[in-house]
């Protein structure tokens, strides 16, 4: 079980959040004509083997998006930050 | 090596069985091969064996950084099925199938395949329109399909959940008796002693730390038993994927992800066939050792960590006993899980890369097991003759930006979904 710190609720259970995926990945703007940059959002990733920006929404809590560092190898929690603060 | 049979096992019996010998050699690298294989799981092995008995190449080595079907070979659930309904799967998934049906004699080796038939639930009316356009589509490649209604289900499953409160009533199957399970540590020896008689060199305890290049081509493998050069190198290492592609600089439409098994303790036997529930992800099977095997979804974050969290135990026991309620007052004996390479539409990739020498067979989301023979056929086709076979044509990596993408589940480009 992972539990993970929300900046408004405190430190939860992971079954409370969804999963979002990797923060990393920036949209391009909605006027960018060049295939591959879409393509690069969409569908590739970095994938890596060790920390690892992620997306999680905390659905059953504050309904906050979050994001959290996490090794992917080990599964040790970083820090956790509201998505809104980053932008 | 000897030849296996009947009669050799009755020869060894009567000396004490003390005469076996071992059934694959455990050689030093060789300075240079023709092909290198990275992986040592039954894909790799298989790979090795087809492009050694097909297509005549036989300096080949096959590097692993663990042991033999040390990874997802040795961690799946064993199932075999081919009920696939995506042109560019169809064809390559009965390609497998028919290879496992003459699997044993061919290898000389007991994968001890067991064509029990699979069952693959319905719980709602349209379910049952979807499962049968399905079966339409499988019996007009020549696949066996059969649709059964609920009656006839309960007839041949009488140990499900038919009451009046069942969560997810059963409104009938869609069948495949072909489909079944493999011993699948005996489909890794099999293969590896396979390719071994055929000169393949394979060699254990050897991690890859990065590529050769020449003029920005790959001509071979850095590993932790020094630089082994070759003229093409594949890849076939599952979960690690993403980590030996991006060495190369190569960034993927991968996501790599834990999946968890589980067996209980051992029963009188019970479950025949091999059954999916199909109101959430849940299959289960029965092994020949008694114990219950059962698989479920994803953890759902990317891991690279061979093990698993307690909440999607508690999900998946919940879906067996949902369809299964006798089996409340089982102990699990033993739960792990293996590294799977979530593709973007949750099928794989057999193909040439965007870097010269090298190849890639990868991206097989929890559906690598079944694959093998037809995955290694069809590697070892596409590393021999530089293009791939018609079977895995669309399994490309640029099938994204051409937009055909084999989306069999229909969810779209989420890994954790598929």
């Amino acid at each position: 079980m992972l539990r993970i710190n929300c900046p408004v609720c405190g430190t939860r259970d992971e079954t409370e959040f969804t999963y979002g995926g990797d923060a990393t990945v920036v949209r391009p703007a909605m006027d960018e004509t060049r295939a591959q940059l879409w393509l690069d959002y969409v569908f590739n990733r970095d994938n890596p083997r060790g920390p690892h920006t992620e997306y999680w929404h905390h659905v059953q809590g504050c309904r906050q998006w979050l994001v959290m560092e996490r090794n992917t190898l080990t599964h040790e929690v970083g820090e956790c930050h509201l998505a809104k603060e980053a932008c | 090596m000897s030849h296996y049979s009947a009669l050799s096992v009755f020869l060894n019996a009567l000396k004490g069985n003390q005469n076996w010998q071992r059934a694959w050699r455990d050689p030093a690298p060789k300075p240079k091969y023709d092909v290198v294989i990275v992986g040592g799981g039954g894909h790799g092995l298989a790979t090795a064996y087809y492009l050694a008995k097909e297509h005549g190449i036989r300096n080949i080595a096959v590097i692993e950084k663990g042991w033999l079907g040390g990874g997802n070979t040795g961690r799946n659930t064993t199932i075999v099925r081919s009920n696939y309904m995506m042109p560019g799967n169809t064809m390559f998934y009965e390609r497998s199938m028919k290879l496992w049906e003459n699997l044993s004699q061919d290898l000389n080796y007991n994968v001890m395949i067991s064509q029990r038939g699979q069952y693959n639930l319905c719980h709602s009316p349209a379910q049952m329109d979807a499962a049968r356009r399905r079966g339409n589509i499988m019996r007009a490649n020549g696949i066996d399909a059969d649709l059964f209604d609920r009656a006839e289900v309960k007839r041949r499953l009488p140990y499900l959940d038919y009451s009046a409160t069942a969560r997810f009533p059963i409104h009938g199957a869609i069948f495949q008796s072909r489909a079944g399970t493999a011993r699948h540590d005996a489909v890794a020896w099999g293969y590896a002693r396979g390719a071994d008689r055929l000169g393949v060199d394979i060699i254990q305890q050897c991690e890859v730390t990065g590529y050769i290049w020449d003029k920005g081509k790959i001509t071979g493998v850095q590993t932790t038993k020094g630089e082994i050069r070759a003229g093409k190198v594949g890849l076939a290492v599952a979960g690690h994927t993403g980590h030996l592609a991006d060495m190369a600089g190569l960034r993927l439409p991968i996501e790599t992800h834990a999946l968890q098994a589980y067996v209980t303790e051992p029963l009188k036997p019970m479950v025949d066939p091999v059954i999916s529930f199909g109101a959430a992800h849940f299959y289960i099977s029965q092994s020949d050792k008694g114990g219950l095997v059962l698989g479920g979804d994803l953890d759902g974050y990317n891991s690279y960590a061979q093990r698993g969290g307690l909440p999607i135990v508690e999900h998946t026991l919940a879906s067996a006993k949902a369809l299964m309620p006798s089996l409340s007052r089982l102990k699990l004996l033993r739960h792990w899980a293996g590294v799977m390479d979530m593709s973007m539409d949750g099928s794989p990739f057999i193909t040439k890369t965007s870097v010269d020498g090298l190849y890639l067979n990868g991206g097989w989301c929890y559906g690598g097991f079944k694959a093998t023979p037809a995955a290694g056929w069809c590697f070892a086709w596409t590393i021999a003759k530089d293009e791939p076979h018609p079977d895995n044509a669309e399994f490309t990596l640029n099938r994204f930006e051409r937009g055909y993408q084999i989306d069999e589940k229909g969810v779209g480009p989420k890994p954790n979904a598929h």
